[in-house]
């Protein structure tokens, strides 16, 4: 980069808008820890499976009517007409999935190594913030092929707001356009699903700029002390991000190819019919856990309320978390209780995918006073209680004596 | 396992260090292979991404079937014209009289603008199928209108005469002829 700054015009240019200098700043000569692991490309990867969703998302969006009478429609004329219609609309709904699947190991890499602890708490809420907005946008692209699972989702989700007190009914009625989900709901989410991608993109420019200033933690969870804690991004990291970038989209192309409905619901090929709910309707997987929460409390309000406070209290985390050591490695108590809140997250997966009877209705039960257990009572005594072990001198130091935890240096250097 | 004490290597800026070999300015080295090989391989692959997102915009296959058309020409009377829709756009299929096929033959080339014979504007002199797209700049021409007439385009004032050539104004060529085939003496394909 040095040698092409050299270059006349473009100092040239540099001095008058510093796009050049910025990227050198920010992407190249960036000075990043030297030891993070495989569990730091997630978040390239996130940006990656965004920049997927947009660019297909757009060209679905010409060929795609929003209207109840065509939606479905137009959806199969994508799969069966459009040249490659079938490649955008599958790399699009996989998208989504594999979207959520890199940003939920990039939410457990933050639990795991304390990325939300001082000083980058507004990073975390920042990224918390994105999830809710993916959420409500992968909802509401859910809903626009008006196929069966689309028109209940739809029916199921806005129906939640009816459990608030008073402004319950009206808020919803506000919602549909209407007496029902209908015409005016569907272009009202069409919209909306083709604008929330560019809020989130955003976000995520605040969230970069959050991270930039902060600069990255790293899987010691240590501050770094000088230059010998740091390699420049490129190409150390750009070469990394660029193979866990190969890596995901091997992966992304085997479900694209050999199994693109896998992650979906056959019943969403069948048009939507008001009079008529599928004998059994979830929702897509990366809502399971929260579907869960939803169903465990057996009050309509306390349901809703327990799925909101499943995000919200993650809010609080920075506070909730009292122990001054960000890594797990360094945190044997902690360590444990990480694991085993993983599990739950799991079984809450799997009870959300099972009907609510029988031992599941129990079994959802006991994983979600778990999970709110974990933030609300452990978290903070762990902090108190446990003995952490000692942490290095510096990154420098622990890297070139060789003796970093394994769970710090998993994958690294 | 623990490595030999050293400092750790850095550069001028303060960045440690970690490439071994510094090759001379000159020296092609495996390095400089790598770089091309990986800039190489990943623009093959990203212009085989690329393709389907430039491949979409082409006309679908349900547009690709409508292509072609099937008039029935019976009810048409000598002397009427019809206007059917084909590819989006106006053809017109005029039943011409005696009179106006004698008009259309008995014209010098040397008068013509985009000289061409009658005989080469039809597969049978009594019915003229022609896209109704003014050459100038696309508007449709208004029938048994114009100086010769034929067809007269309100927008800029162009003359095409019962042959649907052009005579007179700024469009540079006579209305277009579309691919048909007469199925039978009522019936034909257009496209």
């Amino acid at each position: 980069m040095a040698d092409f700054m050299n270059i006349g015009v473009v100092r040239w240019f540099d001095r008058r808008l510093p796009i050049l200098s910025w990227t050198n700043h920010n992407l190249i000569d960036y000075p990043a820890p030297r030891n993070l692991n495989y569990m730091w490309n997630f978040g390239s990867l996130a940006g990656l499976a965004l920049v997927i969703q947009i660019v297909t998302g757009i060209v679905l969006a010409m060929h795609y009517t929003p209207h109840v009478d065509t939606a479905f429609d137009s959806v199969e004329r994508i799969m069966r007409d459009v040249e490659y219609g079938w490649l955008m609309r599958y790399a699009h709904a996989n998208g989504a999935s594999f979207f959520f699947i890199v940003v939920y190991l990039h939410v457990f890499r933050g639990l795991y190594y304390g990325s939300y602890k001082a000083p980058r708490e507004v990073l975390w809420w920042i990224g918390l913030v994105i999830l809710l907005a993916m959420m409500a946008t992968a909802f509401m692209g859910y809903v626009l092929p008006w196929g069966q699972m689309s028109y209940w989702a739809a029916t199921v989700i806005t129906n939640l707001l009816s459990a608030l007190p008073v402004v319950g009914e009206a808020l919803v009625g506000w919602v549909w356009g209407g007496f029902s989900v209908d015409n005016p709901t569907l272009v009202r989410f069409y919209a909306l699903h083709f604008l929330l991608p560019f809020v989130i993109a955003g976000l995520v420019g605040l969230h970069l700029w959050a991270l930039h200033h902060t600069k990255s933690g790293n899987p010691l969870g240590i501050d770094t002390t000088g230059p010998q804690d740091f390699i420049r991004f490129h190409p150390y990291y750009t070469i990394k991000d660029a193979f866990g970038a190969g890596m995901f989209l091997i992966v992304f192309a085997v479900f694209l190819f050999y199994a693109p409905n896998y992650l979906g619901h056959p019943d969403n090929y069948i048009p939507a019919d008001p009079l008529k709910t599928p004998a059994h309707i979830v929702p897509e997987w990366y809502f399971l856990p929260f579907y869960a929460i939803l169903r465990a409390i057996p009050s309509k309000l306390g349901g809703a309320v327990a799925m909101v406070l499943s995000i919200g209290i993650l809010f609080l985390l920075p506070w909730l978390d009292t122990s001054r050591v960000r890594s797990a490695a360094f945190r044997p108590v902690f360590r444990w209780f990480f694991w085993i809140l993983v599990i739950d997250i799991i079984v809450l997966g799997v009870v959300g995918a099972n009907q609510p009877e029988g031992a599941w209705i129990l079994v959802g039960q006991v994983a979600t006073a778990w999970y709110f257990l974990h933030f609300l009572i452990l978290l903070p005594l762990i902090g108190w209680f446990e003995r952490p072990r000692p942490l290095p001198a510096s990154i420098a130091k622990a890297v070139l004596d060789g003796n970093e935890p394994a769970s710090a240096r998993r994958g690294a250097r | 396992m623990a490595r030999p004490e050293e400092a750790p290597k850095q550069d001028v800026r303060g960045f440690l260090v970690m490439a071994e070999h510094t090759p001379d300015a000159h020296e092609v080295g495996r390095r400089d292979f790598l770089s091309v090989a990986t800039i190489g391989v990943t623009a093959v692959g990203a212009g085989f991404a690329a393709w389907p997102f430039i491949a979409q915009w082409n006309p679908a296959a349900d547009v690709l079937a409508l292509a072609t058309i099937e008039v029935d020409l019976s009810p048409v009377a000598e002397g009427q014209q019809i206007t059917v829709k084909w590819r989006g756009k106006p053809v017109f299929i005029r039943h011409r009289t005696a009179d106006e096929i004698a008009a259309a033959r008995d014209v010098d080339m040397d008068d013509l603008k985009d000289p061409q014979p009658d005989s080469e504007r039809v597969l049978r002199p009594e019915w003229l199928i022609m896209v109704g797209v003014c050459t100038h700049l696309g508007c449709v021409p208004l029938g048994n209108q114009g100086e010769y007439k034929g067809w007269f385009c309100p927008c800029h004032g162009s003359h095409y005469d019962t042959s649907g050539r052009i005579r007179k104004g700024p469009a540079p060529e006579n209305l277009g002829i579309p691919d048909y085939v007469f199925t039978d003496d009522t019936t034909v394909v257009i496209g």
